[in-house]
């Protein structure tokens, strides 16, 4: 998979510095993030542990998504880097960056009219040339694709038609195709209800099972700590917590991050922490309790 | 399902059977280098090439000396008397190149422009650059009273001028298609302004030279004009080619192109000079002929049927309209009419249908 030339061209101190301190193939060092003359995070330091299904989380506004973004390449930093493989991102060409590391925006748009089968084969872009533009590979990155993300069905539909599991379903394959070996979701699972939440996040995991490293941003904490194996937690630009949701995530951490007081049980399915806010008092004392039919 | 399916899986060597191409598309060439097409737009593509020589045929053999056909194909390899000499290689040739040439151009820009935009309104002649090319024209006519050849100048000189300006007034931390858009509208009202102004002040007569100039008339047509056009049209036509690819990608979103390995800014930059120089270089020929760069890429992608900018296919659209407007202009009144009056009525004609269907897609 890899035509990556590794350690090609020189070395400066800063990436001699970045490949001894990590292990992973993606990391941040000394990010400063923003937008023209809003800065949103500083000299942050971040390493995507390889072969993880990495969570960020946060309250809205805290840096997780434009510090994906920075990763995914989308966003230029102001100062610091981002390092592929022990090279700055910045340095790399595009196409060969294209072909280790692929992103899933927020909320992304199909052009008017597009089929199913046409705006997922886009994914092959970083695979193909001006004068060489389809290769047999890419019949096959595109089949497997919408096998894997069960949409063969829907190949000659037209996006704008589906639905909203469908369509998250369809970019998936989109960055599935790219047979990138890193993939970064920015909020995947927004604007679905809670069948297909799930439903994208399950897929994510068998993608994560298959060898992928996952890099998303989540909103919803407790299917953060469901589907995680590493989570970092952000708050203000800066990240507070790190690690495996089983040994990071507490009330204080949630109090931290989200400025939410609450308790933290075991996710009765999984084991995992699940998030449970406590009940503030000027809501009264006895609210209606479910109540459970006795077993006859 | 497996799990081997989503493991990610390594480059898998040329197998014995050709790339297909996937849904849709034909893979044209062998599996070092090879072309993906559209299956459809081949078909349309061919399809209007046959409108193309069947207009051009046309063209040809009507008018007030008609020449059958045979005649027209003697004459073309040469053996013509000098009438038909005359009539053929100096008169209609000249004539009908310039039509297809000015139609393929003007659809090409309009095209880039329109995916660069990400909106239909996102013209040439909408925005602004049709309107620039004729106050530099203008401006040569009733000013300096300069001759054709640098009318034609001051022509390609405006509308760069122009898009130069709106460039640099709707570029503000990176450029947006609707802000071009909007920018470019408040410039095309303000350069129509300076052209009413600019005929107001003329003589009578100039005054009715660049109102001709000013609807986009073939009635003047030369090789002078053609040889020039050729040129620019062959310069940039693979730079067009070369940039749709990217522009289709490009209408993914910044993000998601730019995570695919598309250079986004090179592809903008690109864009704009091709799309620029085609109309600028278009307008100079012939005047403004409206409503084709606005139309004829839209028609194009309602035939072939794929999202973003499809090159050959619009070009081919444009060379189609402005050769049949053109045989209309001169063969429906006795006294012949500018081209762009039937382009500008076509035009119309498409816009309103064009809204009208979103107008009822809309409501329903």
């Amino acid at each position: 998979m890899s035509r990556a030339r590794p350690g090609g061209g020189p070395h400066t101190d800063a990436e001699a510095i970045h490949t001894a301190s990590s292990a992973g193939r993606l990391s941040g060092s000394r990010l400063t993030l923003g937008y023209q003359r809003v800065t949103v995070t500083r000299d942050l330091d971040v390493h995507i542990p390889d072969g993880s299904f990495t969570v960020l989380v946060g309250a809205n506004g805290c840096g997780k998504s434009t510090l994906l973004r920075a990763l995914a390449r989308a966003l230029e930093p102001q100062g610091g880097a981002v390092f592929l493989d022990g090279a700055a991102l910045s340095s790399l060409p595009a196409k060969q960056v294209a072909r280790q590391l692929g992103l899933l925006p927020q909320g992304p748009v199909a052009p008017d009219g597009i089929t199913v089968a046409d705006l997922v084969a886009r994914g092959r872009y970083p695979h193909q040339r001006m004068l060489r533009q389809w290769s047999k590979a890419d019949d096959t990155a595109v089949a497997e694709a919408m096998a894997a993300t069960h949409v063969e069905e829907l190949a000659d539909r037209y996006v704008d038609e589906l639905s909203g599991g469908q369509r998250q379903r369809v970019w998936l394959a989109l960055a599935l195709a790219q047979q990138t070996s890193i993939m970064l979701l920015d909020e995947p699972t927004t604007f679905l209800d809670i069948a297909h939440q799930v439903d994208v996040l399950d897929l994510c995991a068998e993608l994560h099972l298959g060898g992928r490293t996952l890099v998303a941003v989540l909103h919803d904490l407790n299917l953060a700590c469901r589907y995680a194996t590493h989570l970092i937690a952000m708050a203000d630009g800066a990240i507070v917590a790190q690690g495996a949701p089983t040994d990071i995530v507490d009330a204080a951490l949630v109090e931290q991050v989200f400025g939410l007081s609450c308790r933290i049980i075991a996710d009765p399915e999984s084991g995992t922490p699940l998030v449970v806010p406590t009940r503030r008092k000027a809501l009264g004392a006895d609210p209606p309790v479910l109540q459970v039919p006795a077993a006859t | 399902m497996s799990a081997d399916l989503l493991r990610p899986p390594p480059a898998s060597p040329a197998g014995p059977t050709r790339p297909a191409g996937g849904r849709g598309y034909l893979v044209v060439g062998g599996s070092r280098a090879n072309l993906r097409v559209h299956r459809r737009s081949a078909i349309v593509g061919v399809l209007l090439l046959v409108a193309l020589v069947v207009t051009a045929a046309v063209s040809m053999i009507t008018g007030d000396f008609p020449i059958t056909l045979d005649r027209v194909l003697a004459t073309l390899a040469g053996n013509g008397d000098s009438g038909e000499d005359f009539i053929v290689w100096s008169l209609r040739m000249p004539r009908l190149l310039l039509a297809v040439l000015i139609g393929a151009a003007l659809a090409v820009a309009g095209g880039l422009f329109q995916s660069l935009t990400r909106n239909p309104l996102g013209s040439p002649d909408v925005i602004g650059f049709q309107a620039g090319s004729a106050t530099g024209a203008l401006l040569v006519i009733l000013v300096w009273h300069g001759s054709s050849g640098q009318v034609s100048l001051g022509a390609i000189v405006g509308g760069l001028v122009t898009a130069a300006l709106i460039y640099l007034l709707a570029m503000k931390g990176g450029l947006h298609g609707f802000r071009l858009i909007l920018v470019g509208i408040g410039m095309a009202a303000m350069l129509t302004a300076a052209n009413d102004y600019l005929i107001t002040r003329a003589k009578l007569i100039e005054a009715q030279d660049a109102a001709v100039w000013l609807t986009g008339s073939l009635n003047a047509a030369a090789w002078d004009q053609v040889l020039p056009l050729v040129l620019v049209v062959v310069a940039l036509f693979p730079f067009a080619l070369w940039a749709a690819r990217d522009l289709r990608m490009l209408e993914l979103g910044d993000d998601l192109a730019g995570t695919l390995g598309v250079a986004g800014p090179r592809t903008r930059t690109v864009t704009m000079v091709v799309a620029v120089g085609l109309a600028a270089a278009a307008t100079a020929a012939a005047g403004p002929v409206v409503f084709v760069a606005l139309a004829a890429p839209q028609i194009a992608r309602r035939l072939v049927g794929v999202p973003g900018p499809s090159v050959l296919p619009a070009a081919l659209t444009g060379a189609v309209l402005v050769a049949a407007s053109d045989i209309v202009a001169q063969r429906i009144v006795s006294e012949p009419l500018p081209v762009g009056v039937v382009t500008g009525v076509v035009g119309g004609i498409y816009l309103a249908w064009l809204l009208g269907r979103a107008w009822q897609r809309g409501t329903a």
